[in-house]
């Protein structure tokens, strides 16, 4: 086989699942209003998709539709209308996307209007702007709002009292808000086969995520990563598809360790693996593709990012379990990476530039968002004293353009890679 | 003999440095970086070529009587050669914008204009480079605008014609002038330098023979490291170009081998880096989403306040006392400052309150990329700046320590271009095949 059509082939195959499962989803939420479906609007991180899909409901993630706002060039007009209503200029960018979108009519990838909520359920995990943002929805949309309230893990470990404080309100809150909305009553045994399905794709998620320890490393854990998350954080987790999909994704990243292939980018694929790097915090997306190749162009491949841990960790042996349902839910709101502390955080990136013998770290910042952001520095610091590796600092934003600016970011990176280069290969 | 060399393309100035198969400086050179990035790193680096040429001929010359002040005469002759030189393309490109159809109403005026300005400027460079021994400035940008205001303010008053008009026919030719890669050849240059000072009435064979001695020796570019915010616009292959950030912490580790950490000040940037006992970068951090308090806001200060650039400095060094200035933003520096002055505050006390503002955004540059170490190298345009050497040692005593040693070399500006030219020495000696 040629290498031009091994890529199509492993390319295609398990994108192409993620494209229809995506495609289909939005074609039933563009549909939802004719065939009388409710719809729930939910975050990200530790979000409780088998759950809300158990009472044949419809969800939305706002994080979701802003990052692909960007990636479609919309999110800069969508933050201009937000602006315009007032919101201030600091204000997380996602959030005001988010608003402008909504302010536009909600319009899907294809156009056509999405629905707007029936319910608010606000997962509260680490972000203290997620409260704001739904606070701005219920006024807008007049609709309910129940509170899945997650303890902040300061510790760094997960207690009983934790566990049976979200169990508690998913039997005393949730679960009667979902039924009331959908007219139907909780069904443990449905609720369980979905989370089989998701134990099963979580399994060879984490098998993909961990096949970056190979040299040179298959995939690209990071820009890459953030199509490998797509299905499991969003909302095809706990689905048959959501497992197939992960099931041939495994089977594509077999075959490219067995022909010691790397990963494969939008540039092409990566030839040679000159430095391993761990990165922390999202991606920005308007320049997502500018942005990779600056990793591709120096020969970089991402073998780890904290950011394909938002929706949940897995590293720790955590898997959905069908026999507790409900308190391995709580387990999964708990141990997502927004959730976690910062020595938890430092730990976490310590350990992948140990495992996946990363040459160095690179941290994202992002300019509005004050609650992940803010400790990252002094993380790069703790993390470059523990591990002996250099630490990158580079700031921009998720998806309002104006802060990203790719000379500068270019210029920094180069002079990071370079800086690694010496230290790796000596003087020059 | 082998040479090797470093260019720093910055937003401001572009800097070449020249150095031997031992890694020794030969020769510096520098000009006003300008939309022609190619221009300026071809004037840079034949400068700094020169100036090499100029070494050995001091070397040579060391025995002749009088050698320093001889040395140093027949030096700014042939600077008035290369002033000369591009005053005859200003003229050129002068009488050829008169095409252009703004100025056709005034044709006659502006021709006539244009014949006055040339005698006198050439007067003006004798003057300048032969009797006084102080020109003006580095550039010829700077020279020819000097006298070039001069004659156009007579003339604009006798004739009663617009200044404006004469200034937009400068800023229009000086553009072109500085877009063109001028050819100084060397051998040509220091003989009519040295004809103009000796004549042929009244030779001096011993410089003759210096001057011999240094035109017959063979100057071989073998290898050169482009660096700067340009960078990639230099004609180098990817692997010829180093990060600033590199070049600067192993030049700084040049001039002061004790150097831990370095600040840059730049036109557009502000540079903290933390370097190894071999000047490797261990850690960095850069100015990212805005440049406010870079060197281009005391340029801004400067305009503002109608003082010369290098004037800041020293007017600054006069305060009595400590104005505050919050805003390192240019234009909200600006504003603050019509404040304080309409206040009552002394220019001075908040010249020296600006330059603190400036140095106290750059700590806190610093601080990110891990503290001040011991010793500290301040380099970049902005290190020549008293009033921010002062700043900057009283609040790295105030938040560090008194002991902290800070280094800042006459020449720091040519940092960056210095360890470009180290690694084009290293990377020849790396590949082994060096003689």
């Amino acid at each position: 086989m040629t290498e031009k059509t091994a890529r199509e082939v492993l390319k295609d195959d398990s994108m192409m699942i993620q494209k229809k499962l995506i495609s289909g989803h939005y074609n039933n939420l563009a549909q939802a209003r004719e065939k009388g479906k409710k719809i729930v609007y939910t975050f990200v991180p530790g979000n409780i998709i088998e759950l809300v899909r158990s009472f044949g409901l419809l969800s939305m993630l706002p994080e979701i539709d802003s990052l692909q706002s960007a990636m479609r060039k919309k999110s800069d007009q969508y933050v201009a209308e937000a602006e315009k209503m007032g919101h201030s200029e600091d204000v997380c960018t996602y959030v005001k996307c988010h608003i402008g979108m909504i302010q536009s009519g909600i319009p899907g990838p294809d156009g056509r209007p999405l629905p707007e909520p029936d319910l608010l359920l606000l997962s509260y995990t680490g972000c203290f702007t997620f409260l704001k943002w739904f606070e701005l929805l219920r006024q807008r949309f007049k609709c309910p709002v129940v509170l899945l309230q997650i303890p902040y893990q300061a510790e760094g470990k997960i207690t009983k009292d934790m566990r049976d404080y979200i169990v508690k309100q998913l039997k005393d809150d949730v679960i009667p808000a979902l039924e009331k909305l959908s007219g139907m009553k909780y069904d443990e045994e449905r609720f369980k086969d979905a989370m089989r399905k998701s134990s099963q794709a979580e399994e060879d998620f984490v098998w993909t995520l961990n096949s970056a320890k190979q040299k040179p490393s298959p995939i690209d854990a990071y820009f890459g990563g953030v199509y490998y998350v797509g299905p499991i954080f969003t909302y095809f987790r706990g689905t048959d598809e959501a497992a197939e999909y992960y099931r041939v994704l495994r089977e594509e990243v077999t075959q490219r360790i067995a022909r010691k292939l790397g990963p494969i980018t939008p540039e092409g694929p990566m030839r040679n693996e000159k430095f391993r790097i761990v990165v922390e915090g999202p991606p920005n997306w308007t320049h997502f593709r500018e942005f990779w190749k600056m990793f591709y162009d120096e020969e970089a491949v991402v073998v780890a990012s904290s950011y394909t841990k938002v929706g949940g960790v897995y590293e720790s042996g955590f898997r959905h379990d069908p026999e507790n349902p409900l308190s391995s839910t709580a387990d999964y709101c708990l141990g997502c990476y927004t959730n976690l502390s910062l020595p938890s955080r430092v730990e976490m990136i310590t350990n992948y530039i140990r495992d996946f013998q990363a040459d160095g770290f690179i941290v994202h910042s992002v300019k509005s968002c004050n609650s992940f952001s803010a400790g990252q520095l002094l993380m790069l610091r703790e993390i470059e004293t523990r591990t002996g590796k250099s630490g990158g600092f580079i700031e921009s934003d998720l998806v309002d353009s104006r802060y990203f600016s790719p000379s500068n970011i270019k210029n920094r990176l180069e002079s990071y890679f370079q800086m690694l280069d010496q230290k790796k290969g000596g003087r020059s | 003999m082998k040479c090797f060399y470093g260019i720093d393309l910055g937003s401001t100035t572009t800097k070449a440095v020249v150095m031997d198969h031992e890694s020794h400086i030969i020769g510096r050179g520098i000009t006003n970086s300008r939309s022609n990035y190619d221009a300026a790193c071809e004037i840079a680096k034949t400068e700094a070529f020169i100036d090499a040429r100029f070494g050995l001929l001091k070397k040579q010359s060391r025995k002749l009587e009088d050698s320093e002040a001889v040395f140093k005469k027949l030096r700014r002759a042939f600077e008035l050669e290369e002033y000369l030189e591009q005053l005859k393309t200003l003229i050129h490109e002068l009488r050829q914008s008169l095409d252009e159809p703004r100025f056709k109403n005034n044709l006659r005026d502006l021709s006539e204009f244009i014949g006055l300005l040339e005698p006198r400027a050439i007067q003006y460079g004798e003057q300048v480079y032969l009797k006084d021994d102080k020109p003006g400035s580095d550039f010829f940008r700077d020279n020819a605008a000097m006298v070039y205001t001069r004659v156009a303010e007579e003339f604009c008053a006798k004739k009663r014609l617009s200044f404006d008009l004469t200034s937009g026919l400068f800023d229009r030719s000086i553009i072109r002038v500085e877009n063109q890669t001028y050819n100084i050849d060397f051998d040509d240059k220091i003989q009519s330098a040295y004809e103009r000072l000796f004549g042929r009435k009244n030779p001096n064979p011993k410089l003759l023979d210096a001057i011999n001695m240094s035109r017959g020796t063979k100057l071989e570019e073998t290898l050169g490291v482009g660096t700067g915010y340009g960078r990639l616009r230099l004609p180098f292959p990817k692997k010829q170009i180093r990060s600033e950030i590199l070049c600067h912490g192993l030049g700084a580790n040049y001039m002061f081998p004790g150097t831990r950490t370095v600040l840059d000040i730049g036109g557009q940037d502000t540079k903290g880096i933390q370097v190894d006992g071999e000047g490797l970068v261990s850690s960095f951090q850069m100015n990212d989403r805005c440049a406010a308090g870079c060197g281009r806001y005391l340029g801004y200060i400067a305009e503002e306040m109608n003082i010369p650039l290098p004037d800041l400095g020293p007017l600054a060094l006069d305060a009595k006392k400590n104005v505050k200035i919050n805003s390192t933003c240019t234009v909200f520096a600006g504003a603050e400052l019509r404040d304080r002055l309409a206040d009552g505050q002394q220019r001075e006390d908040i010249l020296m309150g600006l330059h603190r503002a400036i140095i106290f955004r750059a700590l806190s540059l610093l601080a990110r990329s891990g503290g001040i170490r011991d010793e500290f190298t301040f380099t970049g345009g902005v290190a020549k700046n008293q009033a921010a050497v002062k700043a900057l040692s009283e609040l790295v005593g105030e938040n560090y320590g008194k002991d902290i040693k800070i280094n800042i070399a006459p020449d720091s500006i040519f940092t960056g271009a210095i360890g470009a030219a180290l690694f084009a020495v290293r990377e020849y000696k790396d590949k082994g095949d060096n003689p």
